[in-house]
Order: structure tokens, then sequence, then C-alpha cells
């Protein structure tokens, strides 16, 4: 190993990608930023902490190389070196996938330490993407976390779930233990954003959602076709075609890593009438 | 889909069909027990290694075990680094 003389902090930083409710983008979430981080140069390594219901490696296409996982790095069955799978688009991301056979019960507050601990002193930044719910695998994936990504559709029940985890936030993590060190940095990701039903009155607008939830915005993802899309091919959505979704992500990361850019609610182009007969030639 | 052997649909990659595609391989092997099989990778290398150190010193560090899951078959590709540079060779 040679020595690094790139500028970064001692440690690397430990983002938890959550939410509460399911099915609100935090896998698709979790996959865009980590390789938009890495896109940027900085080294990632993004985990799965769903144990029992692996997703993470199909967004981001490697899950036919998958040999070991974090459950058997945990038990020591395996050495984190083997089961992090490097990324074969960028050469600064890594995936550390979970287990598809095991369950939640796998992972100890030990364990997870000890993996994390050891990905602080390799990786500029680690990101945990919570399975969804409260339960143990959501606890362990923000129990160690530095800053937490809320990723919030603007619906009630996604919401309500969103307020429930940002008070976890800041009683059920190690930041929120010692009481010594900064609570944990949270900030509300508001995905599946639609202008055209705000304008209708028909979506609660990012204001309403800010003023319920009362933490910082850390970006808006627009309702997209392109996310399906690049999680059908198994790319993340920031390195598959360009899209208002893939560029509303590289802001949010480029918040992530300190800088001050400006929230743009970004929208996706209907195709028009020309464009959809003869069809798109990008 | 198409009665003339064109479309007038936009000549867009379809992704649907690679989502299926991937999903139906992923879960073949899934269902087959293969995912439970994986299972049985760590014992296999702590196996392995033993063997290999009846013979010649070699670190947990020299192995490396790689699968790759493909339509017909699935590969399991097992590097063993032998330590002496006069007997270095890989096996798989």
């Amino acid at each position: 190993m040679t020595t690094q003389m790139k500028e970064k902090p001692p440690l690397g930083k430990i983002i938890v990608i959550t939410s509460g409710k399911g099915g609100v983008g935090k896998t698709t979430s979790a996959a865009a930023i980590s390789a938009g981080l890495a896109k940027l140069g900085h080294k990632t390594v993004v985990i799965d902490f769903d144990v029992g219901l692996r997703n993470l490696d199909m967004i981001m296409g490697c899950e036919r190389r998958v040999v070991f996982d974090f459950i058997n790095v945990i038990q020591g069955d395996a050495r984190l070196k083997q089961a992090l799978i490097k990324d074969k688009r960028l050469d600064t991301l890594y995936i550390l996938p979970t287990s598809q056979t095991r369950d939640k019960d796998a992972l100890t507050k030990e364990g997870v330490e000890a993996v994390l601990n050891e990905l602080k002193e390799e990786f500029d930044y680690i990101i945990c993407d919570s399975p969804a719910g409260i339960e143990r695998g959501a606890q362990l994936a923000m129990y160690f976390a530095d800053e937490a990504v809320v990723v919030t559709n603007p619906e009630v029940s996604s919401v309500r779930d969103s307020d429930r985890v940002l008070g976890l936030l800041a009683s059920k993590t190690k930041r929120a233990e010692s009481g010594s060190s900064e609570p944990v940095k949270a900030r509300v990701l508001l995905t599946r954003h639609d202008q055209a039903r705000i304008d209708k009155g028909e979506m609660m607008t990012v204001d309403d959602v800010l003023e319920i939830l009362a933490v910082p915005l850390i970006g808006i993802i627009p309702e997209s076709q392109a996310v399906l899309r690049a999680s059908n091919v198994g790319t993340p959505v920031i390195l598959d075609e360009p899209s208002s979704a893939g560029m509303a992500y590289e802001d949010t990361v480029a918040r992530l890593t300190g800088q001050d850019i400006e929230i743009r609610i970004g929208e996706e182009r209907r195709p028009g009438l020309l464009q959809r007969l003869f069809g798109r030639t990008s | 889909m198409s009665l003339f052997g064109f479309s007038l649909k936009p000549r867009r990659a379809k992704t649907a069909q690679t989502a299926k595609d991937r999903l139906q391989l992923l879960l073949a092997h899934e269902r087959a027990g293969g995912s439970d099989a994986a299972d049985f990778l760590p014992q296999l290398q702590n196996d392995i290694l033993a063997v290999i150190r009846k013979y010649v010193t070699v670190e947990d560090e020299d192995v490396d075990i790689r699968v790759q899951r493909d339509n017909a078959v699935s590969s399991l590709e097992i590097n063993i680094e032998m330590p002496e540079a006069s007997s270095k060779k890989d096996r798989s």
C-alpha cells in the first residue's frame, strides 16, 4: 500500500440512508449517492443492511459476483477484503452485499462496529443502505452514523415514518447516547417529487414536508422514468443516461460533500409528439 | 411485437427484458438453493487451505475465491498464491 497524498479526512464518514417506510427509494438513493461520491473521486463503499432481502446488489448490477457477504465477515467466515465487490464502472466504488439466507439476528452491534471501523480506515465515505422499518437491521444501520439522509416521499405515511426515524436518529444512535459528540446530522431527501401534481394541489409541497419534519433538505429528486430504467439494467441512476433524477442526485451528492448548491426542482421533460413519433435520437 | 419486422415505437433499448432476464437468472439460482449452496464457501475455503497447508505454507490472505453465475453454467474460481517464487502457480 502506498501512502496517499490526497487530502482526506483521517477517517471515513458514515452516512445512513434511511426512511422507516419501504419503497420510498432508499436503495435507489444509496446506489446513486455512493456512485456519485465515487465519481467525484472519493473512495466509497455502500453496505446493504437488509439481511435476508438483499437488493442493493441488483440495483448496482453486481448480483452475479456475490461470493461472501457482510454476515460472513461479521461471523468471521470471510475477510472484509473478500466480501467487498469492486464496481466495474468506477474504481473508487465498492459494494458490501448482505446475506440472502440469514435474518437480521445475524447482525450484532459489535460485529457491525468492527466492520465499520475497518472500512473507516480505508474509505472516505461509508454509505449504509438501511432496511425499511425500525427493527434491528434499521437500528444498526443508523447506530454508528455520522450523518443521515432520510428519504421521504411527499405522502402522508412516508412523512409520518420519516418523523419517527428522525426521532430515533436523535435518541438511539451512538452519537445520541454518548452525549458529548455532535448529534447525527440528519437531512431530508425528497423523492418522487411531481411538480405537475403539486401545481394541481394534489401533492404536498417541499415546504409543507419540511415544515412538518423541521430538518434541512439535502435534495429533491423528481419522479422520473429513468429510475426504473436504471434498476432494470442494474446501473445507479447517476451513471445511466443523463436524466433529471440523475442530475438531482448529483446536486445532492455535491451538498453531502459540503458544497453549497442551490436547491433546484428538476422535472422530467415529457417527450413531445414529434419525439414520441420518431423516437429519441439521443 | 410488430407485424412487418419494424415498429413505430421509439428504438430504445428494451430494459424491461434485461430486468426479466436478470431476475430469472438470479431466482433460478436462489430457488435451486444457489444462495444456500453458497453458504458452504467459507467452509470450502478453510478445507482447501487445510489441504494446501499440508504441503506449503500459505497465508489466509493468499486465497481468492470468485463466483460468476451465467445462464448455462456457474463458475467457481479459486486462486491460491503460492509463497515461494520458485513454485508460484495458480490453480483454478
